[in-house]
């Protein structure tokens, strides 16, 4: 069983690579390295923050449109190729393959989000030309970041189960412009009385709360994360994950592949 | 013990947006079939040969009906690792290549590692793709797509291999390949159900054929049974270069070519053909049994389908 999901996310991930999905990298890597040139030259003091703001969101952005487009495709692009038939006419069980998938996505993420913080590291280097202690914060921006992505990967599975790419990409990016904004939210629904608010809270907690991974500012003022965030996000990631690959298996073991 | 026992499995989907409507794909089926014999399973397109086909799989769910594959009950995974199954068209990951592929296939298949890479070169070698194992499949034409598609289906050695339409897109040569590799599998003791419409594949390779219409099975039995039930037909030759008006009056078929009048005839209309041929005072050179063909069968069951629904409706 757990052989099956591994081959089936090592193919995957293969098929990424093999799409030139990672091509990608070369786009952050002119950015960044075209980004820390320029802020070295125009900003004094502050070309630092810069670099890390500017590096950790573009990690996040790449990340989660990469997260997205390959997402919305793998189970629906399966059924209309028909490549799924000869996978599953073998011992496969079909939530093995939504695991799989899951598991070869989100490591293709790992690998891409590994190489990008690479050239973050590097551009923050090139501007500051030494590493300080405070810098190890990047990681823990980099781990909410890969926790983001794997809320995502769910999500854009849990609609690649059911409907078609386009439609999959409008909720899913919807999902994540409305879980940015989440604390907002939750604020609105604070103020609102009546149906509203009863009706905003709900909305506020079901999507997910995307603007609790962003530390990014805080990490680039290098002020620290604290431990307690760290576990509520793992733990909130790892849930939330968890149950929208349920829907995504629920209802694809239902489903005929016409 | 029978390779496959079809227990009234059936299939209705809806259709339709708005107003869902419901379309009947497969009317309760039963059938079985045997172990170690090739079965052939024809119908037009649109007949239900590929939704059959895929309720064995797994990949659609019945609306009513169950299924027994190899003595199991169909929906069980373990059933999944003797059978090999082709589909309709087949399309794979074109950023593999034909080794890579079916090496993850016997991944899937769970084939042993050390056994994995010697049966990757057989099957290779058994479909004729050696020479382009490395080569990526976006770059195969359908021809050899449908030859990966058969290595796939082989490769984990099943017990029962499912195809659906294996000769759709090749050309005389690889139908004959596709053929005689049928034949080899039965040979080696596996059970083999083909889905066609290309009769003449059926009646060069097939122990026993169903034939489905409609969703609905509308006969089953060995070729010779299922012909010989039409009523036969005799060619009657004579020497001459008119056909007397008495012989059209039996609703014979004639063709004259030269001075030779060739007639075609119910086989119970026989004796009367000759009786008029004395009376005009023809020269009889020959009477030939005329074989009834499966197209014959199958277009008179098809014709006779059509009737029944045009009468009920």
């Amino acid at each position: 069983m757990r052989t099956r999901i591994a081959y089936i996310a090592s193919n995957t991930f293969r098929e990424a690579v093999r799409d030139r999905v990672l091509y990608n990298l070369i786009a952050f890597a002119l950015l960044l390295s075209g980004a820390a040139i320029l802020v070295g030259q125009i900003s004094i003091e502050i070309e630092k923050l810069v670099v890390i703001n500017l590096g950790l969101t573009a990690v996040s952005l790449f990340g989660v449109v990469i997260a997205i487009f390959i997402g919305i495709g793998l189970v629906s692009k399966e059924i209309e190729k028909r490549t799924l038939y000869t996978v599953l006419s073998r011992p496969v069980r079909r939530w093995e393959f939504i695991v799989g998938k899951f598991f070869g996505l989100a490591g293709t993420l790992v690998v891409n989000t590994f190489f990008m913080a690479i050239g973050v590291f590097a551009a923050l280097f090139y501007v500051s030309h030494k590493f300080v202690r405070a810098d190890a914060l990047i990681l823990v921006a980099l781990y909410f970041i890969i926790l983001e992505f794997l809320i995502i990967c769910s999500l854009t599975l849990l609609f690649s189960s059911f409907s078609s790419p386009l439609l999959s990409a409008v909720f899913a990016f919807s999902l994540f412009v409305i879980g940015s904004f989440a604390e907002d939210l939750r604020n609105f629904a604070g103020m609102a009385t009546g149906i509203t608010h009863w009706l905003v809270t709900g909305v506020a907690y079901l999507v997910p709360n995307f603007s609790a991974f962003n530390v990014i500012t805080s990490v680039a003022h290098e002020q620290p994360v604290a431990g307690q965030l760290i576990l509520q996000n793992t733990l909130y990631a790892l849930f939330y994950a968890t149950m929208a690959l349920s829907g995504a298996v629920l209802i694809f073991d239902r489903r005929d592949l016409k | 013990m029978p390779a496959i026992e079809i227990l009234g499995l059936e299939k209705t989907y809806s259709v339709g947006f708005w107003r869902k409507r419901q379309k009947r794909a497969l009317l309760p089926l039963q059938l079985t079939v045997e172990d170690g014999e090739i079965f052939g399973f024809l119908g037009p397109n649109g007949a239900g040969k590929t939704t059959t086909l895929k309720l064995l799989m797994g990949l659609v769910f019945p609306t009513a009906g169950s299924a027994r594959i190899l003595g199991h009950e169909w929906t069980e995974p373990s059933v999944k690792a003797q059978i090999g199954f082709l589909p309709e068209q087949p399309y794979f990951y074109d950023y593999l290549t034909a080794h890579e592929l079916l090496e993850y296939y016997g991944q899937l298949s769970g084939v042993p590692a050390r056994q994995r890479k010697q049966r990757v070169e057989q099957v290779l070698e058994k479909v004729g793709l050696r020479d382009v194992q490395g080569v990526q499949l976006r770059k195969f034409s359908k021809g050899m797509l449908q030859r990966v598609g058969i290595g796939q289906a082989i490769l984990h050695d099943p017990k029962l291999v499912f195809f659906d339409e294996p000769m759709s897109g090749l050309d005389p040569m690889g139908r004959r390949e596709v053929r005689d590799l049928m034949e080899q599998l039965k040979h080696e003791g596996k059970t083999v159900f083909f889905s066609t419409h290309i009769l003449s594949d059926a009646e060069a390779l097939c122990d026993r054929v169903a034939i489905i219409h409609k969703g609905e099975l509308r006969g089953v039995g060995a070729i010779e049974d299922l012909t010989s039930s039409v009523q036969g037909k005799v060619e009657v030759v004579w020497q001459g270069t008119q056909v007397p008006a008495s012989v059209k009056a039996l609703g014979a078929e004639c063709h004259v070519t030269g001075d030779r009048v060739r007639a075609i005839i119910a086989e119970n209309q026989q004796d009367a053909m000759i009786d008029v041929l004395r009376r005009e005072r023809q020269r009889l050179t020959a009477i030939t049994p005329v074989r009834t063909s499966l197209e014959a069968y199958f277009v008179e069951k098809l014709k006779r389908a059509e009737t029944t629904a045009g009468t009920t409706a």
